[in-house]
């Protein structure tokens, strides 16, 4: 056999070997994604008990979940969480991410400072944060005696943020469907940022250092402040890392899980049920009451939906306006 | 996500995009520029104090953390809170001093009432009513007093070290498995040719988009049937096919020049020597990215393992600590020592290799 058969052998098309180098991956991207990704979708029109498939209920489990009130609220919780959490992390670390892009001193030391909650565990994260939220010993209080403020219920504190803004004014009266977020569920959207923050802002730097020192002489040569440099070079030119940036913050947000579980209750999305998000409503009803995970598979498919459609839209807003 | 990237100087001179030139510097601009940098160095000022204003909001938790780890149970209780864990101790005779804690402080009367702690050695606790005494002020003093004893306590009162040793376990397993099946399917990804391929590929990056709690509950159940529910292989196999490792691999592996591949099966060898030999030696940077945000996310998944363990012999280290929380309840500075022992590990790791760290967990969130 000559070097050249040797070669036109070995890239030929050859299915067989092509399959053994995929099998490992390929089995389990099948049976632990593929196959439950599909049966979510299955398991939403069946009766699910523990585990054990009971019958084909066709819509119904859909027709429940809509007339649950709890539902409904989990769905709002988590949309304040996520208006909460994406605008003022985007615009944190876009504001720092700039800072530092200044050719400061010391950067490497900043950016590992600001990434460090990145790699430490939410577990351990929601735990220090409980214990710096808690009502008479925490720290968040004691910084608010120093300032001369009283001390707030923080995660035991049900009342909406804007209701209790309006009750700071002097105002008796202000309508329920206002009372906005919780105390309690602004207090984790707190947590939130300030564990995520250092992510966006590498990821914000590395953009910024993507863009050409060049257009900056220009822009001031051409005699512009910094204002005009930051809306006229900086935020045009960033525009597809603040897209990603928004995107990936605005889906993980949507599946928060661990910092509700961990900082509210107990019973978990206390108070009143005020930081009951939609992933924890789904645990509830799939793991802990009951099993009951036809419903749980549901409520899963609702929250793909939303994600998904969210994704889209964003997509199509957003493409219009980002530069490329 | 390189960083790094040479960035290109317009000095004077230098020609802009679309052909223009940059001004020579005269004599007039340095002038003008001189006031320029005035006005700056006062707004430099505001940009150092706007990012330190932020690198201590950062870093106070964990100061926080670690000050109440090293407390005594009565001085966590203690309000307006100490930053530095502090003792008191009260002279009995001469240099003769016993650990007290002090139960209030008169101030005007210049008194303290204190109780003695019992034994050093004794478990945490309020000491015996009977000890309280008032004595003059002068006669305590206070100590930097560091509690290192709360973090053998937190490690006992839960089975930690098996905790720990389940984390690692699984861990290793699943960065073992993910370099592996990573590596082949990569490969085959990137250099062979079949039937279907790039429709495959496309298909796993799709999965790749779907967030877990969409899959949980029939992952649950399939689980439940290979019985595979309170096992290590439940917390394993799921994970040691890693999409996201696929992808950025074939990337890499295919930027790596055809004639390479030719010349070494014309030199004899065999497509699996060529991964071993050329390939992979050739993709240490992407193979450490994929190590890191392996480690990472294994050490500190949380649902998955919440939900497909029930017992302390198989759970590992974030749901083991997740329960010690729930069950303390007010015990904090053992909370927080066990939160301290609990991201020890990765943030020591951190600090010796965090330009990797971050840029391996920067890539890794990169997928759209």
């Amino acid at each position: 056999m000559t070097w050249l058969d040797r070669l036109k052998r070995k890239k030929a098309m050859d299915p067989v070997t092509a399959a053994l180098y995929l099998v490992p991956a390929g089995v389990i991207v099948v049976v632990f994604r593929m196959v439950p990704i599909a049966s979510a979708f299955i398991l939403s029109f069946f009766d699910v008990k523990m585990g054990r498939i009971r019958g084909f209920v066709g819509l119904a489990q859909y027709g429940r979940l809509f007339q649950d009130p709890t539902f409904w609220s989990s769905l709002g919780t988590t949309s304040y969480y996520v208006l909460g959490v994406v605008p003022i992390s985007l615009f944190l670390s876009l504001f720092i991410a700039v800072l530092l892009n200044q050719k400061l001193k010391g950067l490497g030391f900043y950016r590992t400072v600001y990434f460090l909650p990145v790699v430490t565990s939410l577990v351990a994260v929601s735990m220090v944060w409980k214990w710096i939220f808690h009502p008479r010993l925490g720290l968040l209080n004691y910084f608010l005696s120093l300032l001369g403020g009283g001390s707030l219920q923080w995660l035991e504190e049900p009342r909406g943020i804007f209701e209790m803004m309006a009750g700071g004014l002097g105002w008796s009266w202000w309508p329920d469907g206002l009372a906005g977020p919780s105390l309690a569920l602004v207090a984790v959207i707190v947590v939130s940022i300030w564990r995520g923050m250092g992510y966006n802002i590498v990821i914000f730097l590395a953009g910024l250092q993507n863009i050409p020192d060049q257009y900056y002489e220009a822009a001031r040569i051409d005699g512009a402040n910094n204002r005009q440099v930051f809306w006229k070079v900086t935020w045009p030119l960033l525009s597809p890392t603040t897209f990603y940036v928004l995107l990936s913050t605005t889906i993980v947000s949507f599946q928060v899980f661990t910092q509700i579980y961990l900082m509210t209750g107990p019973p978990v999305g206390g108070p009143m049920g005020t930081t009951k998000v939609i992933v924890y409503y789904l645990f509830e009803k799939g793991f802990d009451a009951g099993g009951n995970m036809g419903y749980a598979s549901a409520v899963a498919l609702i929250l793909f939906m939303i994600i998904l459609s969210l994704t889209l839209l964003q997509r199509r807003i957003v493409e219009r306006r980002v530069y490329y | 996500m390189r960083e790094g990237t040479p960035r290109r100087k317009a000095g004077p001179g230098a020609v802009l995009p679309g052909g223009r030139e940059t001004r020579p510097v005269s004599s007039r601009d340095r002038d003008e520029n001189a006031g320029f940098r005035a006005r700056r160095g006062l707004g430099r000022a505001g940009v150092y104090l706007a990012v330190w204003i932020g690198i201590v909001i950062m870093i106070v938790p964990f100061v926080w953390m670690i000050s109440t780890s090293l407390k005594s149970p009565i001085e966590i209780l203690s309000f307006p809170p100490t930053w530095i864990p502090t003792g008191h101790y009260l002279e009995v005779t001469e240099d003769q001093w016993i650990e007290v804690y002090v139960v209030s402080r008169d101030e005007a009367a210049g008194t303290v009432t204190v109780q003695p702690v019992e034994s050093v050695d004794e478990p945490a606790g309020v000491p015996a009513a009977e000890g309280e005494m008032t004595v003059d002020e002068s006669r305590v003093d206070d100590r930097i007093r560091l509690r290192f004893r709360n973090y053998v306590e937190a490690w006992n009162q839960a089975p930690f070290a098996r905790y720990y040793f389940n984390t690692i376990f699984v861990t290793l397993f699943v960065v073992a498995g993910v370099l592996v099946t990573s590596s082949l399917a990569a490969y085959a990804f990137a250099r062979m040719k079949f039937w279907g391929r790039d429709n495959i590929f496309v298909l796993f990056l799709s999965m790749m988009m779907v967030p877990q709690p969409v899959y949980i509950v029939p992952s649950y159940i399939i689980l439940v049937k290979l019985g595979m529910i309170d096992t290590y292989q439940a917390l394993i196999v799921p994970w040691i096919a890693h999409i996201f490792s696929i992808f950025l691999l074939r990337q890499h592996f295919k930027t790596i020049p055809n004639d390479l591949y030719d010349a070494a099966i014309i030199d004899g060898c065999s497509r699996f020597g060529f991964l071993w030999r050329v390939m992979l030696p050739l993709s240490k940077a992407v193979l450490v990215a994929v190590v890191i945000f392996t480690i990472v996310g294994t050490w500190n998944s949380f649902l998955w393992p919440l939900v497909m363990t029930n017992t302390p012999e198989v759970r590992p280290l974030q749901v083991g600590l997740a329960r010690f929380s729930q069950e303390q309840g007010t015990n904090h500075e053992l909370m927080m020592a066990a939160a301290a022992f609990s991201i020890a590990p990765l943030i020591v790791a951190y600090f010796f290799a965090q330009k990797q760290i971050i840029q391996s967990l920067a890539t890794s969130g990169m997928k759209s």
